[in-house]
């Protein structure tokens, strides 16, 4: 497929509301604002927005996002499928809407109180998803179980212990010192502090090994690159944008994969972005990498061809991932030291070090990874 | 008595929780091309055949990852130890180790199932096998 420069899809607005562990508002006025903030970023007024995405889960219909912010008319409205391994999808939905026409500005908001009210991490008693079925009733009954299980054969293969996962929360924790919108502002850790946190999944995570469950929205504004430049915005171009699913795959359980260590939909991913952006893996210059928990870090540079197969322990040890690293990774704190909305945050930090704006900004930046896992995005100046 | 959820089963899968109620491990076969799948799903995906039937596992397996399952917020609840079992058959499914310590536990142990009575729902099971070679 080839669109013309000028109908290439750009970001051309970022917005968000602070993120805590207590909003004390609603969801809907956290999408508002967030989405408010991004409209205005993108030189727009609600007015101009034509088409809506969001995920599957969230809980702000589209049609009270319209009333809130005074939308007058949609033509488009599309929803990810699955949780924050889709988080990149919506900007690849709402960039095949621009692309082909279906809409001209794009709104793209995730908002909740992820924290405050429902938490992900809680244990669930009952789902009518029949994966649960061969997982809940044997005591798997939280993210951080379910995940670990996988975790522990990678471990197992390539003789990790639980403190070489926190190597990675030393380094995101560092990034997030020093940015003030972080939750974790001014506060690194060292690796006792990691080592010291409780067991919530014996012996594979601790505490400081989990995301950061928060509250809070966030929201973009997708476009043309030809109306981007009739506006007062900074956009930021998408040279690729990809889901990757894999049959036997599931959005938590990957349990029936023939190799357990390894990430195979984030093989998949590097090689549809890469092909699409028409650039090498080694081309990217900072890499924001999906986190619910730190191994994930592990598997996803490792299957992107950052390094070897089992090699992320001493990529991350050699300082390659934090400051002055050769691929500085979640230069926010990522989503256990800036906050947890669900992979959406991450996103912005792209196009704030592609616009130069970001608080740990870095130099020289052409290309920015952003993997939710299984869906990815790949931006440019 | 360890609290277990109950699954919430339809046609697909009704099979499987009939099979532990009367002590059986069984996994589904497609009678086109014979290939085994679990968890269990209405076709196979490698003929596209709706037609199955069932086998009765050797209930005999290797565990190849695991962990110590507790409340994350009631550490004072009992831990189960969940595994993930490769089946002779070569299908995996997720149980949970039975009668021993997490002391004892390591990836390539042989195990085999027991099937243990919860009340309302008889769960497969897996102890330590007798042979119990690591490999």
């Amino acid at each position: 497929m080839t669109v013309p420069a000028k109908q290439r899809a750009v970001i051309a607005g970022i917005g968000q509301t602070e993120f805590s562990q207590d909003s004390g508002r609603s969801t809907l006025r956290l999408a508002a604002e967030a989405s408010i903030a991004a409209i205005r970023d993108a030189g727009l007024e609600p007015r101009h927005i034509d088409g809506m995405v969001t995920f599957t889960l969230d809980n702000n219909d589209e049609l009270a996002v319209m009333r809130t912010l005074g939308i007058p008319e949609i033509r488009f409205a599309a929803r990810t499928r699955g949780g924050g391994g889709g988080a990149c999808a919506t900007v690849q939905l709402a960039a095949a809407a621009v692309e082909s026409g279906q809409a001209d500005a794009v709104l793209v908001y995730r908002a909740f109180n992820e924290r405050s009210q429902h938490r992900f991490g809680q244990p669930v008693q009952q789902s009518p998803d029949p994966a649960w079925n061969f997982a809940l009733p044997f005591g798997l009954d939280t993210p951080a179980k379910v995940y670990a299980l996988t975790f522990q054969n990678y471990m197992h293969e390539f003789g990790l212990t639980n403190a070489d996962f926190g190597s990675y929360t030393v380094v995101a924790r560092d990034w997030a010192s020093t940015n003030p919108a972080a939750q974790f502002f001014n506060r690194p850790i060292t690796l006792d502090d990691h080592q010291s946190s409780r067991w919530i999944v014996e012996p594979i995570l601790r505490k400081l090994d989990c995301c950061l469950e928060s509250d809070g929205g966030v929201a973009m504004i997708i476009t043309t690159a030809e109306r981007a430049a009739d506006l007062d915005c900074f956009p930021v171009a998408i040279p690729a944008s990809s889901a990757a699913h894999l049959e036997g795959g599931h959005e938590m359980f990957a349990y029936y994969h023939d190799d357990l260590a390894a990430y195979p939909e984030g093989t998949a991913l590097g090689r549809l972005l890469c092909g699409q952006a028409g650039i090498a893996i080694d081309d990217i210059d900072v890499a924001m990498i999906y986190e619910n928990f730190s191994p994930i870090v592990f598997l996803q540079l490792e299957a992107f061809g950052f390094c070897g197969r089992g090699e992320a322990r001493d990529f991350i040890a050699d300082g390659n991932i934090g400051r002055g690293g050769s691929l500085p990774v979640n230069t926010n704190g990522g989503l256990l030291g800036e906050g947890y909305i669900h992979g959406m945050n991450n996103i912005l930090e792209a196009v704030r070090q592609l616009r130069g704006t970001a608080a740990n900004q870095q130099e020289n930046i052409q290309h920015v990874l952003v993997s939710a896992g299984r869906s990815g995005l790949i931006l440019g100046r | 008595m360890t609290k277990v959820h109950l699954p919430i089963f339809d046609h697909d899968d009704a099979f499987f929780w009939q099979g532990t109620a009367e002590g059986k491990l069984l996994i589904q076969r497609c009678t086109n091309c014979c290939a085994l799948r679990h968890p269990p799903a209405p076709m196979c995906a490698r003929c596209s055949s709706f037609d199955w039937d069932t086998i009765e596992s050797s209930g005999r397996g290797v565990i190849r990852s695991w962990i110590v399952s507790q409340h994350p917020t009631e550490p004072s609840t009992e831990p189960r130890i969940v595994i993930l079992v490769e089946l002779d058959e070569g299908t995996r499914l997720v149980s949970n180790l039975h009668g021993s310590p997490a002391d004892n536990v390591a990836n390539g142990l042989r195990v085999e199932a027991v099937f243990v009575d919860f009340g309302d729902i008889v769960l497969p099971q897996f102890r330590l096998a007798t042979d119990g070679v690591e490999r």
